[in-house]
């Protein structure tokens, strides 16, 4: 089947690779970290009437003589304890003192000493912990301070320290920000230390920036939104405490209006003038709650729009999705009896997308039958994890399965509810992940996960299971099964802890495993091994497997067919070793030539084949072929949807317009956009390093 | 343990006049105590060199204590025995004042593109730090920036945004800028691709290449990937377990390796070609190299005779010289 494509004049080909090197880089600029906690704030209600409440407070205290009706001891005999009255808005006192007056007086000094505590103690807190997270020794020793800090009884302290000075406001203030810069720093330290191991930090290192820059420059900035919330609590935690202190009579000296003291007075009256104590009360407790608001909105994790659970509206999406999918009509059943039976997994036209409408993988199709293992191979943002997770159900809060089907032994499985996937979770399909740690959990040991999941997977007794779970060990060669068993997951090494999730996985005698990049994060030695334990699996089981990997040699060494996925479609699918011998699209070719290990050390190229710019977004898909924006042979027939035709070796299937032009012409993805310094005569230079090199080793072996 | 590997031939630095980068006998240990000089050490007596417009590849596994070189020698390491020196100078415990010094001649570019640049700084921030630590003024040091990423392959605008705006490839390419900012004469290299994917991780290598070839450059080619070293480095120093197993130019060790465990890890690196792989998979196999993953050895002797088909009782107790086999130096009494 030949397509019957126009070819496309020299000069399209021209201007359709000028314009991709052109192709905009500009994308639409998130929002610096700063403004978004700012929107973070606006977003709240509560944080928002909370500032303004703050705001206004602090404006009428410092205004307070302007426009105040009375002075704070003015006292009005004809109005003892009276109510709300048109003189006296919110009533009066036992000495007829306007409450009103009393309270805004009384503000600015009440906020002004809160604002020592937090002052000194968030101030004195984060200063330790930056000197903290700079160096393990000088960590050990301000922990051991703050630890005796903690432990001191603080209300005893202050109570000592006002009976040593008497009431002073300001420098008992400060004294309970020493104290609790202790607990500041606690929170503090942790944040600051992994600030401190990041690699900026490294990098900021190499250039010789002092630690008193790098903590300046890049770690406090990093710390500024923890310390807003904190200091927010503490303002509020201040403002309480100085007025419990007025309450039990260490306010400021008595004429002076404050808070504390005048709900202190208020409640000797609370019988015959209940009045009195609502006023004062509730313009202490709004303040404080305001300032909770604010540290609460200032501290929500920038990532909380986007829980990890899925939402209501997210979990009615689904269930609207699959109702579709199973509404679907015939052609499901036709093919269900097409495919044959037992162990087949055959995705049909599979189309999986966010939930507003952004499609992740479309129309992907492809047969896995028992015994055989398929490669999903791309680079990142392919959508080929997408892809596998949809066969396990199990895809991302906001992602679903928007369309085509997942047949497993004639069942549609992106038709099946969350409780009939449970039921084949674990049991027909089970999962591998790139982290084993992952999959175990590091409180339980090895042998009771597996057990557990042996007795619950295939209902054995305690005894049974035990014995099974020797086996299975064994089985993914693991020598001292026994000594394992015993283990918690963090004492054994990444090769063997992903031995025991394929342990793990295996315990429910799954038909399909689906293995996302399992050797990835494993050294090549073991990552070998671990292949060869798959196949040897594949072989004494007859399970098949699905195999997510970017990797081409994973692909060589284990799969017997294999996918190749580019922007959300399979672009080329077949055999294996026709693909990768034998590649027919552009994109399967220039990744077999950015691939430094398909070259061998004495004919390896000057430089590597590249491909220019990047996976394109989701929503930026062309309607056409998606690569053409990054593909050397790409024209104007490109512009149109693309189907998967037969690519005329094997049974493979490709999706380019010229795959056939290109393989009667024998063309190369070439290395491109060699610059111009690589044209001086550098090269030279080169050459002679290499050639005083081999005098040297000549001289030495003489 | 055994004081023969400090009586091993010159040959194992086979370079004239001074060396861009000398490190000798480097020992590194973690931790304080008793236990932890009771421990082996995390990088134990490692020596080679770098010569002016050379590049070093140093290969290992996770463990092997290649990363820890690599900041030993930026400074980001406490070092516990041994020598660093750069062009000469002593630099095994050089304090931040001398670093600055030598800040703009020793360069480094890390593994992770996402961390490896502060989320808070725009670009021409990040980038012009350490010109401005050098006394550039700000003016002077924005239009160097700009240049650099036109150098590197990204738009001069890019110096206004923020490192979120830019995909990890990119990001690759602006830490590779500020690499190179201040013209430095050896650049360290730790994982700098493996986090890549394919297509960006050979358009970083070519760049790493072409710059390399266009200013002399040294790098110290830190990497896991035999075959990615292989395509940038004339040299590798291949380590297991904090100690130098094999030592040569890139095509000998890496296409006739001698020391067992660099025959191990050429034969375990898959190429994707289907006939070939199955080919290297069965002399893999027959290599009878065991699994790493019970094999912790006792102090002394060779740190890989757990795994290793030829070990015998002098491999327990005696740790190899390196010794010139061909034109490699390799570890190994049998080899």
């Amino acid at each position: 089947m030949i397509p019957s494509v126009a070819p496309a004049p020299a000069d399209a080909d021209q201007t359709a690779s000028t314009t991709s090197a052109a192709a905009p880089r500009r994308r639409a600029g998130k929002a610096a970290p700063t403004k978004a906690s700012r929107y973070r704030l606006f977003a709240s209600p509560g944080a928002v009437a909370g500032l303004l409440w703050l705001a206004a407070l602090v404006v009428a205290s410092l205004t307070a003589p302007l426009w105040l009706p009375f002075k704070t001891e003015d006292q009005d005999f004809t109005a003892v304890l009276s109510g709300p009255t048109a003189a006296h808005l919110l009533g009066t006192d036992e000495l007829g003192r306007d409450i009103l007056s009393r309270i805004f007086a009384a503000a600015a000094g009440t906020l002004g000493t809160s604002l020592i505590t937090v002052i000194v103690g968030v101030g004195l807190g984060t200063l330790l912990a930056m000197a903290a997270a700079g160096a393990e020794r000088t960590e050990a020793v301000i922990s051991r301070i703050t630890e005796v800090m903690m432990s001191l009884p603080g209300t005893v302290i202050i109570l000592a320290v006002i009976g040593a000075v008497g009431t002073n406001i300001p420098l008992i203030m400060a004294i309970l920000g020493i104290l609790m810069s202790a607990g500041i720093y606690r929170v503090v330290l942790g944040q600051a230390k992994s600030l401190q191991s990041q690699l900026y930090v490294d990098a900021a290192k190499v250039d010789g920036l002092s630690p008193v820059g790098i903590s300046v420059r890049h770690v406090l900035p990093g710390l500024a939104n923890t310390i807003v919330v904190q200091a927010a609590l503490i303002f509020a935690v201040g403002m309480l405490i100085q007025a419990g202190l007025a309450f039990i009579g260490f306010g400021p000296p008595l004429p002076q209006p404050s808070w504390g003291g005048m709900i202190q007075g208020a409640s000797q009256h609370v019988y015959d003038a209940p009045w009195m104590m609502v006023p004062t009360g509730a313009v202490l407790a709004l303040t404080v709650l305001s300032a909770n608001a604010i540290g609460n909105a200032l501290g929500k994790a920038p990532n909380a729009a986007a829980p990890h659970l899925p939402s209501a509206a997210a979990r009615r999406h689904r269930a609207q999705a699959v109702a579709a999918i199973a509404a679907a009509p015939a052609p499901k059943d036709a093919d269900a009896q097409e495919a044959p039976g037992n162990g087949t997994l055959s995705v049909r036209n599979l189309s999986v997308g966010v939930d507003n409408g952004v499609g992740l993988v479309t129309g992907v199709s492809f047969d896995v039958a028992p015994g055989t293992v398929l490669g999903l191979v791309g680079e990142s943002g392919c959508g080929k994890t997408m892809t596998a997770l949809s066969l396990l159900g199990l895809l991302p809060s906001g992602v679903s399965v928007s369309g085509g089907q997942i047949l497993w032994n004639g069942r549609n499985l992106a038709a099946a509810t969350d409780k009939d996937m449970e039921g084949i979770r674990g049991r027909d399909i089970a999962l591998i992940s790139q982290e084993p740690m992952r999959a175990l959990d590091p409180m339980f040991t090895v042998g009771y996960q597996l057990t557990a999941a042996i007795r619950r997977l295939r209902g054995m007794g305690k005894a049974e299971a035990r014995s099974e779970a020797r086996n299975l060990l064994e089985k993914v060669g693991i020598v001292d099964a026994q000594r394992i068993l015993k283990t918690y997951p963090h004492q054994i090494s990444g090769g063997m802890a992903q031995r025991v999730a394929i342990a793990l996985a295996l315990s429910g005698q799954p038909r399909l495993l689906v293995a996302d990049e399992p050797t990835t994060a494993l050294d090549v030695t073991v990552q070998a091994e671990i292949l060869s334990l798959l196949r040897a699996l594949v072989k004494d089981t007859g399970m098949s497997v699905v195999m997510v990997t970017h990797d081409l040699g994973v692909v060589a060494d284990i799969c017997d067919q294999v996918a190749v996925m580019y922007a959300g479609q399979v672009v080329e699918n077949g055999k294996t070793a026709a693909i990768l011998d034998n590649p027919r699209h552009p994109y399967t070719l220039a990744l077999l030539a950015a691939d430094p290990h398909a070259n061998d050390a004495d004919n390896m190229p000057e430089r590597l084949a590249t491909i220019q710019g990047q996976v394109p977004q989701p929503k930026d898909w062309p309607t056409g072929c998606r690569f053409a924006a990054r593909c050397q042979f790409a024209g104007s027939a490109c512009k149109d949807p693309v189907p998967l035709l037969a690519s005329g070796t094997g049974e493979g299937l490709v999706r380019c317009v010229k795959a056939d032009q290109l393989a009667v012409e024998g063309m190369d993805w070439l290395a491109t956009d060699v610059p111009a310094a690589r044209l001086l005569p550098i090269s030279s230079q080169h050459t002679t390093a290499a050639h005083q090199h081999t005098t040297v080793i000549e001289k030495d072996l003489a | 343990m055994s004081t023969s590997v400090t009586e091993r031939p010159d040959s194992a630095l086979p370079h004239e006049g001074t060396p861009m980068l000398e490190v000798k006998d480097l020992v590194v240990r973690y931790g304080r105590g008793r236990k932890a000089a009771a421990a082996p050490a995390a990088v134990d007596r490692v020596s080679f060199s770098i010569a002016p417009g050379e590049t070093v590849g140093l290969v290992g596994e996770s463990g092997s204590g290649k990363s820890t070189i690599g900041k030993a020698i930026l400074g980001l390491q406490k070092v516990s025995g041994g020598s660093i020196s750069y062009q000469g100078t002593d630099i095994t415990s050089a304090g931040a004042a001398q670093r600055r010094a030598l800040g703009g001649e020793l360069r480094a570019v890390f593994q992770d593109p996402n961390s490896s640049l502060n989320p808070r700084n725009t670009v021409g921030t990040s980038l012009a730090e350490p010109l401005r630590l050098r006394g550039v003024s700000a003016g002077e040091a924005r239009a160097k920036a700009e240049d650099m990423l036109e150098r590197v392959g990204l738009p001069r605008e890019a110096v206004d945004r923020y490192p979120s705006q830019f995909s990890g490839g990119q990001r690759q390419r602006i830490s590779v800028a500020r690499a190179l900012i201040c013209d430095p004469q050896l650049v360290v290299c730790d994982e700098a691709v493996s986090a890549l994917d394919l297509s960006t991780q050979a358009q970083v290598l070519n760049l790493l290449a072409d710059l390399r070839d266009e200013r002399g450059l040294s790098y110290l080619f830190i990497a896991h990937d035999i075959a990615v070293v292989q395509f940038l480095a004339q040299r590798v120093v291949v380590l297991y377990r904090g100690q130098v197993m094999e030592s040569g130019p890139a095509a000998a060790v890496t296409e006739n390796p001698q020391h067992p465990f660099t025959q191990a890890l050429v034969a375990a690196s898959p190429v994707p070609r289907p006939a070939e792989q199955a080919a290297r998979r069965e002399a893999r196999e027959s290599l009878g190299v065991r699994t790493g993953a019970a094999a912790v050895p006792g102090p002394g002797g060779c740190p890989f005779r757990l795994r290793c088909p030829l070990a015998t009782e002098l491999c327990a107790t005696e740790r190899p010289a390196l010794r010139r086999v061909g034109t490699a130096d390799v570890a190994c009494h049998y080899a």
